[in-house]
């Protein structure tokens, strides 16, 4: 097994066992980028050469005795909607093709603490708004483990780093399911915790209330280790909370005896694959032989997300990317005769359509006619979501679901079909309307594709849905699970 | 129940965003466009929002809206000073500057 | 006019008094360089959360309570949505639906009467950048943005429409401008835009009640500059209305050196702002127990203190208002009175020499050399005869040029009185030798003489010969 393919828990051991140096890591990394990247397009940015550097001073730093972080010389690679002091941070659109930060976004700062090292920015869909990566002013990403298929989206480029041991960690962003969905396409463990417990101070905001950053590694242990760092209050962002962090590897155990596991029938309906849900139903199953009770229960306004979100992030977009007037930064068009021209020129040439079709779609939602029946109603039923979550969680642990309704999906397929676009985020958005955490891990294979489990727990509680995942991991080898026609065939 | 898919299907009629609402939107939102992209937003945008119409079929009357996600409240910091940036570092990342201002077409008020 | 009632409401936007601007920790000082009091926060960059100052809040509550409003037990912070290139965000936040303060009144006299305007509300937000237009306007291709006011946290105190003319609305921005003063929360400066006023006139028949079409004035940049604008307002619209036309709602821009409103050209439909509520700032929350600290820090309000120093001291009332016009000349006065408990006095000394001599500097008191235990000092020396009255103008000059204590000046240039009688006896001699018709007129019983030769005296000794001995002395030798 060569370095790149190791987990951040097992690298460190040996870092601090004196085995390997910094330096082997990030060689072994940065080959693999080198091999496979052309291929795969994961990422837009490889910042190769100061990783070199960063690595051999911790190197220095190891040899002299002194002290490094627990993430020391371990690679990671950062979506490109996470500002890095120095580094082009672009959100992988022309608007911002030119931008670099002057500062670095609060858990930048973090994993640097901790001696990690950065290897590169990855690819995305243009400002996180869509599900494939391939609304990425730059290129599609390439699904490592089918490069015909898209690797999912929108933190696509992330979830392609990781899968295909082209870094160790990855951070996304999630503000719909773009963590959950491409690290289910790409069969690797995807994070995104509760609203308020990561800071989103420096990540390039879409939509504020539902935008979260989050982690995407190779298994439960690693997710742990890097939640456990990042996680916490910060004072830059007055929405994270304050709150002690709990040691997330200390928690992970292997026990589920007597936990409850409610399976909300909502999240089955038509429209997701056979495959995924004997894939989820076969998940379930191991909980029970585990010793968890699973039972079913109802979500009842889940149909009702999907339009919800839809109104509140258009809404919240329209906002948060007005600021992209050519003025203090970013993509200027020069060639206007007033401000109002070079506004809306700077603004129609720099946003690729699908950010235009949202930007106006929120436009429309808070405009003084459309206000009441469209943004406020849909404040209104994010209410009722939010209280089916919390009526559900007043008997059950956590909930299981299916993060996707298929598996990756081929590229080009669905880049047309805005609305079926929108669709496939049914298992994922609610989370991020009702502010609750949410786990996607590979539970089987359709086709030799990897199905997603999302587990999802009670606001703060990314200990239980940790713990719930990593049994599972324990447990359950997912290449061996097999379903639909493959399944069939074993 | 018949009042409501009455009431339902006009709704769907109204909500039919038209390419002159397409380019007033467009204008609100300082996003230039061409007549075939209003056209082609003009369809898409009216698939999207016949579709939203579907919270109509809720009655959220007594509902209060979520304003914040978690329940926070009084997050202040002390009125302290902190550095700046440097004149330089403020203007870097712009594409017009000059004498240490921000460069824009004239302003007529 | 008489046949139309004038209805004027004010929106005030107010510079809170904060070391750091209200959303990020960024200097408020002014007059750096442009763009040096900017941080990736207060320039919009991408990625960047406002964290809201607290100071912000409880000055806003402070003066809330000083203007009688009911104050929020919820508030929330809102997104305005507008595009203007001194506006980094392309929003502004700021308070929509729920502001900190709402339904108070001021209180102020206008000819002899006590008038009450009806405060609407009072919110909290972010000022804008500052755009320059560098050279001739008409030359020049470009405008230029200095972001250092973006984010600098204002105060928008909006009026009822209870103001029925343009003496009034003078006479309440004086009112609401020495509240403000007197609290600390802002120090009103209309020249470094720490100040800004828009008005709201329309006019309707004498003895409705509907409103009538109102247009917004704005570029109002002095006291002065609001009743003059809205003069013109008013019979601008009095005119049209006599005529049998009608007034636009619109936005009228104050040009001041023609003295005359015109309309703004706006190429942009009706403004859409889109308000909704601003997520990434958590909501007020505000318990009485808050409300009740930040009231015991309230200190005495001009109408009390004007009230007071009527009662106390006894001063006539128009005396009081020059008096109490600033906190720092109230609190001058006081101070000096504890050092010298002659009121009367020490306010003829404040409102009459000193505010001349600051009126003819253009500079406030608390820039004055002069501290009340200068003046109070002064004050002993006159009382016991050290020096004239009228040396002591002198002398009081000089303290307010140097800073120097009235003993040191007295001593310096050799002003102290003559209270010798010998030596006031020369000078007597001298005099009348000198002028003889003068003593002629007097013995005939002309009296009017005396004050003419105790002059001479006076002059000849520089104003230092105590006035009564000398005229005594003539009176003793000549009569």
């Amino acid at each position: 097994m060569r370095l790149n393919e190791f987990t951040a828990q097992a690298l460190r051991s040996m870092v601090v066992a004196g085995e390997i140096s910094c330096r082997e890591i990030i060689e072994s990394v940065l080959h693999c980028i080198k091999e496979r990247d052309g291929e795969i397009k994961a990422y837009v940015n490889v910042t190769g050469e100061e990783a070199l550097k960063k690595a051999d001073e911790l190197d220095d730093k190891i040899r002299r005795g002194e002290e490094v972080g627990p993430l020391a010389g371990i690679p990671i690679a950062v979506k490109e909607n996470i500002c890095t002091e120095g580094i082009a941070t672009t959100c992988c659109s022309k608007m911002l093709a030119n931008f670099i930060p002057p500062y670095d976004a609060s858990v930048i700062k973090r994993v640097k603490d901790a001696g990690a090292i950065i290897i590169g920015k990855t690819n995305m869909d243009e400002f996180a708004m869509g599900s494939s990566t391939e609304t990425s002013c730059f290129f599609q990403t390439h699904n490592p483990l089918d490069t015909q298929r898209v690797p999912g989206g929108s933190s696509g480029g992330s979830a392609a780093a990781v899968a295909g041991h082209e870094s160790i960690l990855g951070l996304g962003s999630d503000t719909g399911g773009s963590i959950r969905q491409p690290s289910a396409f790409c069969g690797v463990v995807g994070l995104k915790p509760t609203y308020g417990r990561i800071s989103r101070y420096g990540l390039i905001p879409f939509a504020s209330s539902l935008d979260h950053v989050g982690t995407i590694t190779k298994d439960l242990t690693d997710a742990a280790l890097l939640l456990r760092i990042i996680a916490g209050y910060d004072e830059m962002d007055s929405t994270s909370v304050n709150m002690e962090v709990p040691d997330y590897v200390k928690g992970l155990k292997d026990d589920l005896q007597g936990l409850r596991i409610g399976v909300p029938k909502e999240y089955f309906v038509d429209g997701i694959s056979s495959d995924v849900k004997e894939a989820v139903f076969k998940a379930i199953d191991s909980f029970e032989a585990m010793g968890a009770r699973c039972e079913e229960v109802s979500l009842p306004h889940t149909e009702y997300a999907v339009a919800t979100y839809y109104l509140i992030a258009s809404a919240e977009a329209s906002a948060a990317l007005a600021r992209y007037d050519g003025v203090r930064f970013g993509y200027c068009h020069e060639d206007a005769e007033d401000i109002v021209s070079m506004f809306s020129k700077t603004r129609g040439h720099g946003f690729g359509s699908e950010v235009k079709r949202r930007i106006m779609l929120g436009t429309y939602a808070l405009s003084s006619e459309n206000y009441d029946t469209h943004y406020l109603k849909a404040q209104k039923v994010r209410t009722l979501i939010r209280r089916d979550f919390d009526r559900v969680f007043e008997n059950v642990d956590c909930l299981v679901s299916p993060v996707t309704p298929s598996v990756a999906f081929k590229l080009g397929e669905k880049l047309n079909d805005v609305l079926n676009m929108y669709l496939s985020d049914v298992c994922t958005i609610p989370l991020n309307l009702a502010a609750v955490p949410g786990i996607s891990i590979p539970c089987a294979l359709s086709n030799g594709l990897p199905v997603g489990l999302q587990i999802i727990g009670k606001h703060f509680q990314e200990e239980m849905l940790l713990r719930v995942a990593y049994a599972f991991e324990k447990n359950v080898d997912f290449r061996e699970v097999n379903v639909g026609e493959g399944g069939r065939k074993v | 129940m018949v009042k409501r898919i009455l009431s339902s299907k006009r709704q769907t009629m109204k909500n039919t965003i038209d390419i002159n609402t397409v380019k007033r939107m467009a204008f609100l939102s300082r996003l230039e466009i061409s007549d075939s992209e209003a056209k082609e937003f003009s369809l898409q945008l009216s698939e999207t929002l016949n579709y939203v119409h579907k919270l109509n079929e809720l009655d959220t009357e007594d509902i209060e809206p979520t304003i914040h996600v978690l329940p926070l409240k009084n997050v202040l910091r002390e009125d302290k000073v902190r550095p700046s940036l440097t004149q330089e570092r403020a203007l870097m990342n712009a594409s017009c500057k000059e004498d240490g201002y921000f460069k824009v077409p004239k302003i007529v008020e | 006019m008489t046949e139309y009632e004038i209805v004027i409401g004010l929106e005030v936007h107010a510079q809170v008094l904060t070391d750091s601007k209200v959303f990020c920790g960024c200097s408020t000082e002014f007059g750096a360089s442009p763009n040096e009091h900017t941080c990736p926060i207060c320039l919009g960059l991408p990625g960047t959360l406002p964290v809201l100052n607290k100071k912000t809040v409880e000055y806003t509550i402070k003066t809330g309570l000083a203007m009688n409003c009911d104050i929020a037990e919820f508030s929330k912070f809102d997104r305005k949505n507008y595009f203007y290139p001194d506006l980094p965000k392309a929003y502004q936040i700021s308070q929509y639906d729920m502001p900190l303060c709402k339904n108070g009144y001021i209180e102020f006299w206008v000819n002899g009467e006590k008038k009450r305007v009806g405060i609407n509300r009072i919110h909290l937000e972010e000022d804008a950048g500052k755009l320059v237009h560098a050279g001739s306007i008409a030359e020049s291709q470009y405008s230029f943005a200095d972001y250092n006011r973006s984010g600098i946290a204002l105060m928008e105190i909006v009026s009822e429409p209870d103001i029925h003319s343009p003496e009034e609305a003078r006479l309440y921005l004086n009112e609401l401008k020495k509240i403000l003063e007197y609290l600390e929360v802002s120090d009103c400066n209309m020249e470094e835009g720490s100040l800004r006023c828009d008005a709201n006139i329309s006019l309707r028949p004498v003895g409705t009640v509907t409103f009538g079409t109102k247009a917004e004035v704005k570029n109002l940049n002095s006291f002065r500059a609001v009743q003059r604008a809205l003069e013109f307002e008013a019979e601008r619209q009095a005119d049209l209305l006599r005529e049998g036309g009608k007034v636009i709602q619109e936005t009228r821009h104050w040009d001041e050196s023609k003295g005359i409103t015109i309309p703004l050209r706006s190429k942009e439909e009706a403004h859409d702002y889109r308000y909704f509520p601003e997520s990434d700032v958590p909501p007020l929350v505000i318990k009485d127990s808050w409300v009740d600290e930040i009231k015991r820090g309230l200190p005495e309000l001009p109408a009390v203190k004007r009230a007071r120093f009527v009662n106390e001291y006894g001063i006539p009332e128009q005396d009081v208002e020059v008096l109490t016009e600033t906190k720092a000349m109230a609190d001058f006065f006081e101070e000096c009175v504890k050092d010298y408990n002659e009121p009367k006095t020490v306010s003829n000394w404040l409102i009459g020499e000193f505010l001349r001599l600051l009126n003819a500097e253009g500079i406030e008191i608390k820039e004055s050399k002069v501290t009340s235990r200068h003046l109070a000092g002064m004050l002993k020396l006159i009382k016991d005869g050290t020096i004239s009255g009228k040396i002591a103008k002198t002398v009081f000059e000089e303290i307010f040029k140097t800073g120097k204590t009235a003993e040191i000046v007295v001593k310096e240039k050799g002003l102290v009185q003559i209270t010798d009688e010998d030596a006031i006896n020369d000078v007597v001699d001298k005099v009348i030798s000198e002028n003889p018709g003068a003593v002629e007129d007097l013995k005939a019983g002309k009296n009017k003489a005396i004050g003419f030769l105790v002059g001479q005296v006076m002059k000849e000794t520089r104003g230092r010969a105590n006035p009564q001995l000398v005229n005594e002395i003539l009176r003793k030798r000549l009569l």
